[in-house]
């Protein structure tokens, strides 16, 4: 494998607003048809003349819209609307909201494939849960249900087994009470739906096909070996959760990985609809559970975004204060866990957890539980820290964190081993990274200096000096250093917000449990240690989302691990596995 | 840099941690399970492993932990001895008032909808107390969302584990 050279990485320049009506007139003068319509909530394109207009915006010099940030649908029941969010990464700023429309019946889309390589799985997911065909698309198969799953789940007018109502709160709890403990319910007898004429013992799932990528190049090379399908997991036992990744391999070369996923997979993204905003901040703990804090943060920014509130200064320095002791978290136990991967047994995961365990004790003090914290409120936080909190973090930040931080670098980097393992291999090019929707540590690592809290500063990041590490080629070395600089860059910027936070309130106006969201819809994102964790919500005028939809950072990241691992070694799958950082709970949703 | 030195290094690092954690056991000798060397190698300052034999040892939860919501009552008191009187076929405390009104915010904001309130009525008329209350610990995902909208301070989160 060519090692390419080590280039200067891409800068990203601060909030740029990509204005709908502006790029509506750019795409109206080179292809008069396909607008329908442009407003502030977004362009309406053409069906037919969507893979027209994407290939404009990603081609065209002066827009150069390189990044497909989130893809998804909407049901609107007389049909459907596919929502993409696609912004610059020179630029920066706000994403451009593409809108294309769908007929209710047998809706078809052209596919997206073609220009962003990381609509792949996206629309994957679309079609699983919406039932809308990409055409084009090379491999449209169910992602994250099985093949044999009857129906559309996401679909408004599909009802899940113990359908009560559409939305919570249910009538049944209250005024008109009866009480079902949920134990009574027989599990096993009637919450399975199966297709008619179904019959578990004759039933044959479709047919696996090995996927065509690579499979020329290994017929261009007149190789005498045999293709062989090589199942890994699910439940491998280094993996990040359940898993199954099916691995062409030739000889010991891999030529093709495709992960099969939906083993935890609860559809998150209908729970949400049924709950009120507010109801659904547990349940986003429960998406990527290394970094609860900052999965409740992204989901409050997007929800304010759409309610249009403001929370208090001190609210803000707590947030951010939380966010970046996740981003810790969930960096010293991904560097722990590639170790893990190469071989390293659980020393290094175990050093990771002693520091993890008095970052946790600080979350449970102030929110009361360690992972699942559910502390964040839309205006604001539960409640306000608690007293000792901030010497304890002093001490942390200003001591024993930047102490731990070299100590794990002159043990784990420089160990020759490690080294040997991970430089030049699993290499992401650049443009690969940016084709594939790559985000967060895998982006950066390839050279790429994009990160949210500087392209379109949420809470209060713009007020603070941090630093944006970014590796040079890409390879497995790349993405495991720059998670100890990310590291470092957390502390700077928790020194700076312990400092300088404030007293005060800690919550904007009254503490409302059924907040409504007008109508209209908004996409808040947040730079989570993962990635570009972003959040689609559509309000209708009451309490419940119309329509909830995760942009999962490792879910979409995982779409590259094809592009990272062909051309290597199985015995380095496991470890540029590793190197990517998911959790299944966030992946399968 | 000859090969090696980096595993070498990485084998000290594991040997310091081995001898202060022993450092650690001999400073508190034959009192390993004191709340005071708990709390003092629980701090942020501590060093070294240490193990807590849960469930015969626990450590102190924080104020703010929670675990299963559970609904207070003020229990009838004796007069004479100044107890809580005990029921004596149930064996539990007779309960005297409920701090619950009945108002339906805690099974309104329940994300897992794990409340059921059933209003008392008297002549036919809502009462300001509940008839039934059912917390379904099956389902509850211990967010403390009841305690936190509770007005009336009638549910608090319960700190065994």
């Amino acid at each position: 494998m060519a090692v390419t050279a080590p280039t200067a990485p891409i800068e990203t320049k601060p909030a740029t607003v990509n204005d709908p009506q502006v790029i509506a007139e750019k795409i109206k003068l080179q292809y008069p048809d396909a607008v329908e319509s442009a407003s502030a909530q977004g362009i309406v394109v053409k069906n037919n003349r969507l893979p027209d207009v994407a290939r404009y915006l990603h081609d065209s010099p002066d827009l150069a819209f390189d990044y497909l940030h989130n893809l998804t649908s909407v049901d609107w029941q007389d049909r459907f609307e596919v929502v993409y969010h696609l912004s610059s990464l020179v630029r920066g700023g706000a994403p451009l909201v593409l809108k294309v429309n769908a007929a209710r019946e047998d809706p078809h889309v052209p596919s997206l494939v073609p220009v962003y390589r990381g609509a792949d799985f996206q629309e994957r997911e679309v079609y699983d849960m919406m039932g809308i065909r990409f055409d084009g698309h090379p491999y449209l198969r169910r992602i994250l249900l099985w093949d044999g799953f009857v129906g559309h789940p996401l679909r408004k007018d599909y009802h899940e087994p113990y359908y009560e109502e559409d939305k919570k709160p249910f009538g049944s709890r209250w005024d008109k009470g009866h009480h079902v403990i949920a134990e009574d319910r027989n599990p096993w007898h009637d919450n399975v739906q199966y297709p008619a004429n179904f019959d578990s013992t004759t039933y044959q799932p479709p047919r696996d096909q090995i996927r065509t990528i690579g499979i020329e190049e290994a017929k261009a090379k007149k190789l005498r070996t045999d293709k062989i399908v090589l199942n890994i997991g699910p439940q491998h036992p280094s993996t990040h959760g359940v898993l199954r990744l099916k691995v062409t391999i030739d000889g010991e070369t891999i030529i093709a990985v495709e992960p099969v996923l939906g083993y935890l997979h609860r559809n998150h993204e209908k729970i949400g609809e049924r709950n009120t905003f507010l109801q659904n901040m547990p349940y986003t703990d429960r998406l990527d559970y290394v970094t609860s804090m900052a999965n409740n943060l992204a989901y409050a920014v997007a929800v304010e975004k759409l309610l249009g509130i403001k929370p208090p200064e001190r609210a803000e320095y707590i947030r951010v204060i939380m966010a970046e002791l996740t981003r810790f978290v969930n960096h010293i136990l991904a560097i722990g866990f590639i170790y893990n991967d190469l071989g390293a047994f659980y020393t290094p995961v175990v050093y990771g957890f002693e520091e993890r365990e008095l970052i946790l004790d600080l979350f449970e003090a102030a929110s009361g539980s360690r992972m699942m914290c559910n502390y964040i409120r839309f205006g604001g936080v539960a409640r306000d820290l608690p007293d000792g909190f901030l010497d304890k973090l002093q001490y942390l930040v200003n001591e024993r964190f930047p102490r731990v931080t070299d100590t794990l670098e002159t043990y784990l980097v420089k160990n020759e081993i490690f080294n040997a393992r991970a430089r030049n291999v699993g290499i992401l090019p650049r443009d690969v990274a940016i084709n594939y929707s790559a985000a967060g540590p895998v982006l950066r690592a390839s050279g790429i200096k994009y990160d949210v809290r500087r392209a379109e500063p949420y809470s209060i990041y713009d007020r603070f000096e941090f630093d944006i590490p970014t590796g040079t080629i890409g390879d497995m070395h790349d993405r495991f250093t720059i998670r100890i600089a990310e590291m470092r860059a957390s502390l700077s910027i928790l020194k700076q917000a312990v400092k300088q936070i404030p007293a005060g309130e800690i919550q904007t106006g009254k503490k409302n449990y059924q907040a409504r969201a007008p109508k209209g819809d908004a996409y808040g994102r947040a730079e989570n240690p993962k990635g570009e964790l972003g959040f689609y919500l559509v309000g209708d005028g009451g309490p419940n989302p119309y329509r909830y939809h995760v942009r999962s950072p490792a879910f979409i990241n995982l779409g590259a691990l094809n592009e990272m691992a062909r051309g290597y070694k199985v015995a380095d799958l496991i470890v540029i596995l590793g190197s990517v950082d998911i959790t299944m709970g966030e992946v399968d949703r | 840099m000859a090969f090696g030195l980096g595993v070498l290094r990485g084998m000290s690092i594991t040997m310091s941690r081995v001898i202060k954690t022993y450092i650690g056991d001999f400073k508190h000798l034959g009192k390993p399970h004191d709340p005071k060397t708990l709390a003092e190698r629980q701090s942020v300052r501590g060093s070294g492993i240490f193990t807590i034999q849960y469930p015969e040892e626990k450590l102190k939860p924080q104020e703010n932990f929670r675990l299963i919501p559970m609904l207070l009552y003020e229990p009838l008191v004796d007069e004479k001895t100044g107890k809580p009187m005990i029921d004596e076929k149930t064996g539990k405390e007779v309960v005297a008032s409920e701090r619950c009104t009945s108002c339906g915010i805690c099974s309104k904001v329940c994300p897992p909808q794990c409340i059921w309130i059933v209003r008392a009525t008297k002549d036919g008329k809502p009462q300001p107390k509940s008839a039934e209350f059912y917390i379904d610990i099956d389902v509850c995902m211990n967010c403390g969302m009841c305690a936190e909208f509770c007005p009336f301070d009638s549910i608090k989160m319960d700190h065994d584990y």
